[in-house]
């Protein structure tokens, strides 16, 4: 199957770490990869800021190059980026050129760690990491994207690997896009609380499916000198990989993506 | 206390919020607590999703059809006996009510808990006139107005911020004499509230639900003082929001359990109160009985994009799971609707000027509008107070304002963006920081900024920043040499 790798301007500035092990993770699955250069942002920064109108010409891009490519699916490294092209048909219900091109779009787009898991079937990647770690787990991801366990369900068989749980996992890490820069000093006392209680699991890696969370948080380990290893699902995923390792699931109910936050939990 | 509790800027009221450790800990504990109780008390109910669907139905029906429902209840209560005024302003509610204590001349006012009446400013209204005593009788509205009308910092828990000494300390001024423990204090406040229900003449409350179809209030308290308000005093005048209604007794009791859950965890309160005016066969109850029907700015959500503001049944839970909320407290927000909703509806009921500030103090992370009993979309109507301001009314004119403009444009356009993969590690040499991060994986080629300029300081001034990779290193370049790689 073709996978169109949906970038994110956070990875392709900063991480192309992520971006590696995705699609080499994805490549041992048997996926064909292809990256559409001109795909730049999903909007949220714009559109979260309340400037919708610049959003537009945002998100007509972001369609128009995902969709050049002429890919089965599209796999993004970040739940948060996933949701919001998840959105571009409530977005542009309206728009009578983008409407069903954006439907067309949140249909076949997923996270990576769900496409992992629902679509490929994958139970365990063949990972090995001898740590351990604890998952942040993102508010997009969990409340928009509505995926809870994917992830929770790949690291529970990368060998060596010993989760932690972490203390206060329902709260927001503090990072909100442009949150963080334009109400730093309530995002610092969010991203605070998040490394203590990172710090109070005592685990050597943090893990998450959201880079941009991940840059949060590592962030302010950094700035206070506390030390730690972030890495991205994907590079857990592709840590040490033995082939013989890989075994599937057999869960035919597994459906995809899906849901909103509205029916997911309580 | 009218709507807006401080007039503080925004910045100066975080500042202070940051320094109250103890309310910033009293927050963060209840929000636990609250965490494990809420959500337990809806499992137990079972199908939460769908009673959820069913709470925002019947608020959903009651809104779309409101003054129908506002006519047949108002039928229903003069049919009863009693009196209902519709009142446009805060201003118009409270003089209204000021008049019925002249006219009937009643001097001894109790009220139970209600925040509409703080969103009238209403205990001063009647302190304003001679020899009026005037008894808030829900423990914690007690207690701010012995320490001279504080501001409440939650619209369930008016004295989050207030710690057992500090509770000490203002009872002594009315004589108290004990120790600070809770329950010594409550029997304390107890015997003293006693006294005046004895005595009351006039009777103040608020309203959960209005029942149509007879013209019942509807009232949940955990204390019972709303009963005794209801049922001493000769006369009885309920403030209620002009969208507070539901149709029947069912819609009444399905909304109550799903209140009493959402708001304190538990399976129903220790009271839930269904009252009018006496009737003939009644042995008690209030002989007056005024029902003050508020628009106070609510209509403006009327048949608009903010319209699902008024399905807010006021349980609280949306401030019970937020990290903003964390961390600020109600003293942040500066308005008597604290937390996301009070976010969503202080700028509807007041406008931007006044609390402009609030819808942009969200990171979105959606805790609020998933915990909603009756499902408002209250991240997204945060989104939209902010399109209102940008999009719409343009009123953010600082350099801020430009450089979104400026990353829409960059987000926008293919060109510009891969000029920005081009340039960034080499522009950005000057700025960064040398010395190997604490952190592994994180700033991976060669350094990371400690300053950065711009929106982009906000970022700095507390956390550092990865250094872009080279071009050459970009994840671009690396899959473009996989691809041909591959392809050879």
């Amino acid at each position: 199957m073709k996978v169109a790798i949906f970038s994110t301007c956070i990875m392709d500035l900063l991480f192309p770490n992520v971006g590696i092990a995705m699609v080499e993770v994805l490549e041992r699955f048997g996926c064909e990869t292809a990256m559409p250069v001109k795909q730049i942002c999903c909007g949220q920064p714009t559109y979260n800021s309340g400037y919708i109108n610049d959003t537009q010409k945002v998100m007509h891009n972001e369609i128009d190059a995902l969709l050049s490519v002429d890919a089965d699916y599209i796999v993004g490294p970040a739940g948060s980026c996933v949701a919001m092209l998840k959105e571009y048909p409530h977005h542009l219900a309206n728009d009578p050129q983008y409407a069903d091109k954006a439907q067309m779009l949140a249909d076949k787009t997923y996270e990576f760690s769900q496409f992992v898991y629902r679509v490929l079937h994958v139970e365990n990647a063949g990972a090995e990491l001898n740590a351990t770690a604890t998952y942040h787990r993102s508010c997009h991801m969990t409340r928009l994207l509505g995926e809870r366990t994917s992830p929770f369900e790949l690291l529970k068989h990368v060998q060596g690997l010993t989760m932690i749980p972490l203390p206060h996992l329902e709260n927001c890490c503090g990072f909100g896009g442009m949150f963080s820069v334009k109400e730093p000093e309530i995002s610092r006392q969010m991203v605070d609380e998040k490394v203590d209680s990172v710090l109070s699991t005592e685990a050597e890696v943090l893990i998450s499916c959201d880079q941009a969370c991940l840059m949060n948080i590592a962030g302010r380990f950094n700035r206070r000198g506390e030390t730690i290893k972030i890495m991205h699902l994907a590079e857990v995923l592709n840590s040490n990989v033995d082939p013989s390792r890989i075994t599937y699931n057999t869960d035919a109910t597994l459906v995809a993506g899906g849901g909103t936050y509205a029916d997911q939990n309580i | 206390m009218p709507i807006k509790t401080s007039d503080q800027s925004f910045t100066t009221r975080l500042k202070e919020s940051e320094a109250d450790k103890f309310m910033q800990r009293a927050v963060a504990k209840a929000q636990d607590a609250q965490w494990d109780k809420r959500t337990s008390s809806r499992e137990d109910l079972g199908n939460w999703p769908q009673w959820r669907e069913l709470g925002e139905q019947i608020r959903q029906h009651v809104i779309r059809y409101l003054p129908d429902y506002l006519e047949r209840f108002s039928n229903n209560v003069e049919a009863r006996g009693g009196h209902v005024f519709f009142a446009s302003t805060d201003e118009e509610a409270s003089s209204y009510i000021q008049q019925i204590a002249v006219d009937l001349d009643a001097h001894h006012i109790v009220k139970s808990k209600s925040m509409v009446t703080t969103e009238i400013d209403l205990d001063k209204k009647l302190l304003e006139l001679p020899d009026r005593t005037l008894l808030e009788s829900d423990l914690a509205e007690f207690i701010l107005q012995e320490d001279d009308f504080d501001e409440p910092t939650h619209i369930v828990f008016p004295t989050l911020h207030k710690n057992r000494d500090q509770i000490q300390t203002i009872f002594q001024k009315i004589g108290y004499t004990g120790s600070n423990d809770p329950q010594e204090m409550a029997r304390f406040a107890r015997k003293y509230l006693r006294a005046s229900f004895l005595e009351a003449d006039m009777g103040i409350t608020g309203c959960n639900f209005a029942v149509a179809e007879n013209g019942l209030i509807n009232l949940v308290t955990n204390e019972g003082n709303a009963d005794l308000v209801m049922a001493i005093p000769k006369t009885q005048v309920v403030v209620m929001g002009m969208e507070r209604l539901v149709p029947t007794m069912q819609e009444a009791a399905v909304l109550d359990t799903m209140l009493a859950r959402s708001a304190v965890g538990q399976r129903m309160t220790s009271y839930a109160t269904f009252c009018g005016p006496a009737m003939p066969d009644e042995i008690d109850g209030p002989e007056n009985f005024y029902v003050v029907i508020l628009d106070n700015g609510r209509s403006n959500a009327l048949g608009g994009q903010f319209e699902q503001v008024l399905q807010c049944i006021r349980c609280g839970a949306c401030l019970n799971v937020c990290p903003v909320y964390r961390h600020i407290g109600g003293h942040g927000y500066g308005s008597i609707y604290p937390g996301p909703i009070g976010a969503v509806l202080s700028p509807v009921l007041r406008g931007y000027e006044l609390f402009g500030d609030l819808p942009f103090a969200s990171s979105l992370c959606g805790a609020c509008s998933e915990t909603c009993p009756v499902k408002i979309p209250l991240h997204e109507l945060l989104i939209k107070h902010r399109a209102v301001m940008n999009d719409r009314l343009k009123l953010d004119h600082s350099f801020n304002n430009t450089v979104m403009h400026g990353i829409g444009m960059a987000t926008g356009t293919p060109p510009m963006f891969r000029m920005a993969l081009d340039v960034d590690h080499a522009m950005s040499g000057a700025m960064v920081k040398h010395d190997a991060p604490t952190v592994e994986n994180f700033s991976n080629h060669n350094g990371y900024f400690i300053h950065a300029p711009g929106m982009a300081k906000g970022w700095t001034d507390s956390r550092d920043l990865p250094r872009p990779p080279k071009h050459k290193e970009n994840f671009r370049s690396w899959f473009k040499h996989h691809q041909e790689a591959s392809h050879d």
